[in-house]
């Protein structure tokens, strides 16, 4: 049986003790060569959630086993082949958008860097601003620019927060064509955390809808709206955002 | 795996040295405070030396303006050895808190002890950027050559270094812990303990109750090696070994003091937005 790219079995943070928790119990497998969504409204715990994942927040409880790396105990081995994104975190703005990427090819031990960037440029379409200083780019050219990074390492995990916020839809097309092909070249397992209900529907295998820091439903794009009894992904969003009864059960 | 840890340490030094290679201001920097330093104590000293030109005589005579210009421009210089490698250090790590760009490197394979070596790699770089002109402008200007203390003067700039990494280690663990309001410390932290670090004048002269708590500072060790060196050409080596001692303390202290606060920051999940 092949390991999965994510095990993650009774997650759970507090960040106060006595505190309700803003993760709590969460157990799901993210099988290799999917791309599956993280959804909920603010405060469901999406990014505690993914932070912990990334090993950058301590779990109160539970574990989580990347690529066959028990993040507890061996994340540096996991790290070496996952990759993240996020709009809310920035690169050196000093540097160009070359030198970014020469930093993290070393950083992540990349071979044949040059070339590696190289394609990253022409794939990304990064080559009018590739000498230009991060901090001097447009929203969406620093997206661009966060996502070849994500990709530098040819990552078997990625994930990825909002990775089409502050594109416009022609990009944001693009982009999420970029990743489907990625994912299916590289045999790819990509979690991403969207408020895109259109990126998730066309993206993801599955969803897991959070709540209060609770997985609250989870399924298929098709399977949730069917279930809910709703045309598209946002509706059923809504549906549980707010609390209302499900179709099937109304 | 050497390797591995070599090329990250090289990829934090490379992203800090393409900002030197593009801006001259930012190189100017680093010379700017060790030179000015020079220059005011260098006139200092020389005054004391030497008087002013056509304003009677000197303050000191003969072989005692001799040591006494030794020991205060000895003393700037090694002060700011220890200075800049703790800026040049925790300066480095504001770099990556100011751009927002811990979440990327915490979440790559960059181990932090490989962060540390990055920094202080850094810090050595920049030390010997910005302390290597003043030392050309004290011999050029006042003829102060700082090597003339002898090949023990290597053993003074290792010890310095090293307390300045300490102190620097701390400085960012309590950036870890409160954020960047803690920056100010980086800056200010070295000049509060240079009142005990008895850069110019012995450990004797404090009052008797000071007089442990500068001798549990290497710094303090390092320069009485140099007095001893100036004043009577020898080398203490007591006092060089309780530097190198209490420098194990220190970087010992800060290194755990440093990896509590890391997990600290990894249980609250202040690494993604330290910056703010």
């Amino acid at each position: 049986m092949e390991t999965p790219a994510l095990l993650v079995e009774g997650l759970t943070k507090t960040y106060t003790p006595g505190a309700k928790p803003a993760v709590e119990g969460l157990t799901f497998t993210l099988p290799m060569g999917e791309t599956w969504a993280l959804l909920g409204g603010n405060g469901a715990g999406k990014s505690t959630t993914i932070a912990m994942l990334l090993g950058l927040l301590v779990p109160s409880a539970g574990r989580v086993v990347a690529l066959g790396h028990d993040m507890a105990t061996d994340r540096f081995a996991a790290l070496a082949r996952m990759n993240f994104s996020s709009p809310y975190i920035a690169l050196p703005h000093r540097l160009t958008v070359e030198e970014n990427l020469r930093v993290y090819a070393h950083l992540y031990g990349v071979r044949d860097t040059e070339r590696r960037i190289a394609e990253l440029v022409a794939e990304f379409a990064l080559g009018e601003f590739a000498r230009r200083p991060a901090g001097q780019l447009s929203a969406g050219q620093k997206t661009r620019v966060a996502l070849a990074k994500a990709l530098i390492n040819r990552p078997a995990l990625l994930l990825l927060d909002e990775p089409t916020a502050s594109l416009d839809p022609d990009t944001g097309d693009w982009v999420r064509s970029t990743l489907e092909r990625y994912r299916a070249e590289e045999g790819a397992a990509i979690l991403l955390a969207s408020h895109n209900m259109g990126e998730v529907e066309r993206l993801c295998s599955n969803v897991l809808m959070l709540k209060g820091g609770h997985v609250v439903d989870a399924g298929s794009p098709a399977a949730l709206l069917a279930k809910y009894g709703r045309d598209d992904l946002e509706e059923v969003f809504l549906d549980i955002a707010r609390g209302r009864a499900r179709a099937e059960a109304a | 795996m050497a390797g591995s840890s070599a090329r990250r340490i090289w990829a934090l030094m490379y992203r800090h040295l393409t900002l030197y290679r593009r801006s001259w201001p930012r190189l100017l920097d680093l010379m700017y405070w060790p030179v000015l330093q020079m220059v005011v104590w260098g006139f200092v000293t020389s005054y004391l030396a030497f008087g002013a030109p056509g304003g009677g005589r000197p303050a000191l005579a003969g072989q005692t303006a001799t040591i006494a210009a030794g020991v205060l421009l000895g003393g700037v210089l090694l002060w700011e050895v220890t200075l800049r490698s703790q800026m040049g250090f925790a300066i480095s790590f504001l770099e990556e808190v100011w751009s927002r760009n811990l979440g990327h490197l915490f979440v790559s394979p960059l181990r932090p002890w490989e962060l540390v070596a990055g920094l202080a790699v850094m810090s050595l770089l920049r030390t010997v950027a910005g302390v290597g002109p003043a030392m050309g402008l004290a011999f050029l200007l006042y003829g102060f050559e700082v090597w003339s203390l002898g090949p023990v003067v290597v053993l003074f700039f290792a010890a310095l270094m090293a307390m300045g990494w300490a102190v620097a280690l701390a400085v960012t663990a309590l950036i870890l812990r409160h954020g960047a309001g803690a920056e100010a410390l980086a800056w200010g932290v070295m000049f509060g303990i240079a009142p005990f670090a008895a850069v110019f004048y012995p450990v004797a002269v404090l009052p008797g109750w000071l007089q442990p708590v500068a001798l549990a500072i290497p710094a303090a060790h390092v320069f009485e090696g140099m007095r001893a060196a100036l004043i009577d050409g020898r080398i203490a080596w007591d006092h060089l070994a309780w530097a190198v001692v209490l420098d194990g303390v220190w970087m010992a202290v800060a290194a755990w003091i440093f990896l509590a606060q890391f997990h600290a920051a990894r249980v609250r999940g202040a690494l993604l937005n330290i910056g703010e």
